[in-house]
């Protein structure tokens, strides 16, 4: 506990994440407004005590809006790093266990995977299947596979090399079994870093991905796509430019600050250098 | 090093050639028939099969792979179907504006990062340090295309200094085309800028730790001289190996940012091709962009190689 004090980037990037989710979970209960309702009467308001941060050029609640496109951007994030973890720590795993050609065959994978942006892998399935969320969920996941098989599979090479699995190894052990009882487990921190990262990467990739439309479609909302249409509104209203761009940048920052924390408090050599 | 060169050459091709397989199942087979996605609905039986013969989709699929792959091969990427011109013309005509805002974006990333990085390194722990490592965890999470907007804002909107968009062409003149591209620049640089210092500052405090730099100092070398002829050109190896790592990302952000400022460039193309269907712009240009990333990690990779010899003795990947 006295090291967590003593990291007010971790203390930070908690309360920042914290607050993204708690906004994403309370959007689901309660918003001001409907995040979708219209109301032309009231159409592009400075920000007020009814609207504390103004409406759009639809008069919608743009605080209402940034709590909905909350939900959103943690929906995407998450499964595409479940994707990304699913796939990818399993490959990593099996590459360093059984080494040889099934390793050589994972690694070449991966130099594939990762020559697809997110942004090129929602542009293919667009063009195939149309725009939506669950494109851009493909497209981000997709890109996340390669990141976990490459830290599993470097992580796991190593961890293969000590006594303990030595140990388990002569007590007649398969590699499945040593995988799962000792290789994972001491891999679950570097892991959960590496998903915090993920994540933060996920929402700065949703948020791109909607702005240019490949996202989330209306009436859904979303930050990516509220920047969008701000920016048809730039010089008669820049302000609806700051709030979800605010939002975007305030919870990555949290996820980083998270992440670099967490990674610090399960590996101390590491802090000297950050 | 010829077997490290060979094997990673090897690995280099088989990659290309399971990404242009890849995207040809995607944007070819997949969607049954590519004459009816680009076509639409409404097309008629006649219109469909006259754009099938002139796309030659009438011909089984691995030929009409093994034609594509080939024509590229040779510099030949079919025609656009919208525009009825060559696409290797089209992706020649982008690329005159895509090109140099990627390179204007890597030189000011670069020549912001270096110094940050390495006076942060310098300082290391004192307020100064703390405030860069502040900034730049800011500047990481400031997605691109919002910085573009909030650049509009003060230097367009308010200001009016710099064009809000659109592109002077290169035949109005260096300076109107470089105007345009300017904020475009900026907006793409600064997150890179962000990582770029930081893996800077991490690698030369691991350099400053090195027994060379600690002889070079007992040698009676200043710290300031031993930072910058010992410290420093050793820290950048690996600094150009992340900045290949960053390469997709920056390819990425280029295509958002041209649709942000509206720039003609091939970030623009592959979307108005989507828009318009065009399946042979986008299957083209997303092979291209891939090849591009693929190629570059090679570079990179085999650079490395010849910087750092423990490598190429080891496995040859990792």
């Amino acid at each position: 506990m006295g090291s967590l004090l003593r990291s007010p980037g971790l203390i930070l990037g908690a309360a920042l994440t914290a607050a993204l989710v708690g906004m994403a979970l309370l959007s689901l209960a309660w918003t001001p407004y409907p995040p979708a309702e219209m109301n032309i009467a009231q159409r592009l308001a400075a920000p007020s005590a009814a609207h504390p941060l103004g409406t759009d050029q639809f008069g919608r609640d743009v605080l209402s809006m940034v709590m909905g496109g909350a939900w959103n951007s943690i929906v995407v994030a998450l499964v595409a790093v479940a994707i990304g973890a699913g796939i990818g720590v399993p490959l990593g795993a099996l590459a360093a266990a059984r080494r040889g050609w099934v390793d050589e065959a994972v690694m070449r994978f991966n130099d594939f995977a990762f020559a697809f942006p997110a942004l090129l892998s929602a542009v293919m399935i667009t063009a195939l299947a149309g725009p939506g969320a669950v494109n851009a969920i493909i497209a981000i996941g997709i890109f996340n596979i390669p990141v976990f098989a490459r830290l599993t599979r470097g992580a796991a090479l190593a961890l293969w090399q000590r006594d303990f699995v030595l140990a388990a190894r002569v007590a007649a052990k398969g590699d499945a079994a040593i995988t799962v009882e000792h290789i994972l487990p001491n891999l679950a921190g570097l892991l959960i870093v590496q998903a915090t990262i993920q994540f933060a990467l996920g929402i700065l990739a949703e948020a791109s991905l909607s702005y240019l439309g490949l996202g989330v479609q209306p009436p859904a909302p979303s930050w990516g796509k509220m920047l969008n249409e701000a920016q048809t509104y730039i010089y008669m209203a820049p302000r609806l430019a700051i709030f979800p761009g605010l939002a975007i940048a305030l919870s990555v920052l949290g996820l980083n600050l998270l992440g670099d924390g967490l990674r610090d408090l399960l590996d101390p050599r590491l802090r000297r250098e950050r | 090093m010829t077997l490290f060169l060979l094997r990673r050459t090897a690995a280099l091709i088989v990659t290309l050639l399971v990404a242009t397989l890849v995207v040809f199942v995607v944007l070819e087979v997949l969607p049954g028939d590519p004459a009816a996605v680009m076509l639409g609905t409404g097309a008629s039986e006649e219109t469909l099969a006259a754009l099938r013969a002139q796309l030659g989709l009438d011909r089984p699929a691995p030929e009409r792979y093994l034609r594509w792959l080939g024509g590229m091969l040779t510099g030949d990427f079919g025609r656009s179907y919208t525009y009825d011109v060559p696409v290797a013309g089209l992706v020649a005509e982008r690329a005159q504006v895509s090109l140099p805002l990627a390179l204007l974006a890597i030189a000011l990333s670069t020549a912001i990062a270096i110094p940050v990085g390495v006076f942060a390194a310098a300082r290391r722990g004192w307020p100064a340090d703390a405030a860069v490592m502040g900034l730049t965890q800011v500047g990481v999470a400031v997605p691109n295309f919002w910085l573009g907007l909030l650049l509009i804002v003060v230097f367009s909107v308010q200001l009016g200094w710099l064009p809000a968009g659109g592109f002077a062409g290169w035949d109005a003149g260096v300076w109107p085309a470089l105007r345009s591209l300017l904020l475009p620049a900026v907006a793409l640089a600064l997150p890179q800028a962000a990582i770029l210092a930081r893996v800077t500052r991490s690698t030369v405090l691991e350099t400053l730790r090195e027994d060379y730099v600690r002889t070079a100092r007992a040698k009676g070398l200043g710290p300031g001289k031993a930072l910058w002829r010992h410290a420093v050109p050793n820290a950048l190896i690996p600094v150009v190996t992340i900045m290949g790592l960053q390469f997709s990302f920056l390819l990425a952000g280029t295509i958002v940012i041209e649709n942000v400022f509206a720039l003609p460039g091939i970030g623009r193309l592959i979307f108005q091709s989507i828009a318009q269907r065009d399946l042979i712009v986008v299957k083209d240009v997303v092979v291209l962009l891939a090849a591009t990333v693929v190629i570059v990690n090679f570079l990179v990779d085999v650079a490395y190689a010849l910087l750092d010899p423990r490598l190429r003795l080891g496995s040859g990947h990792g």
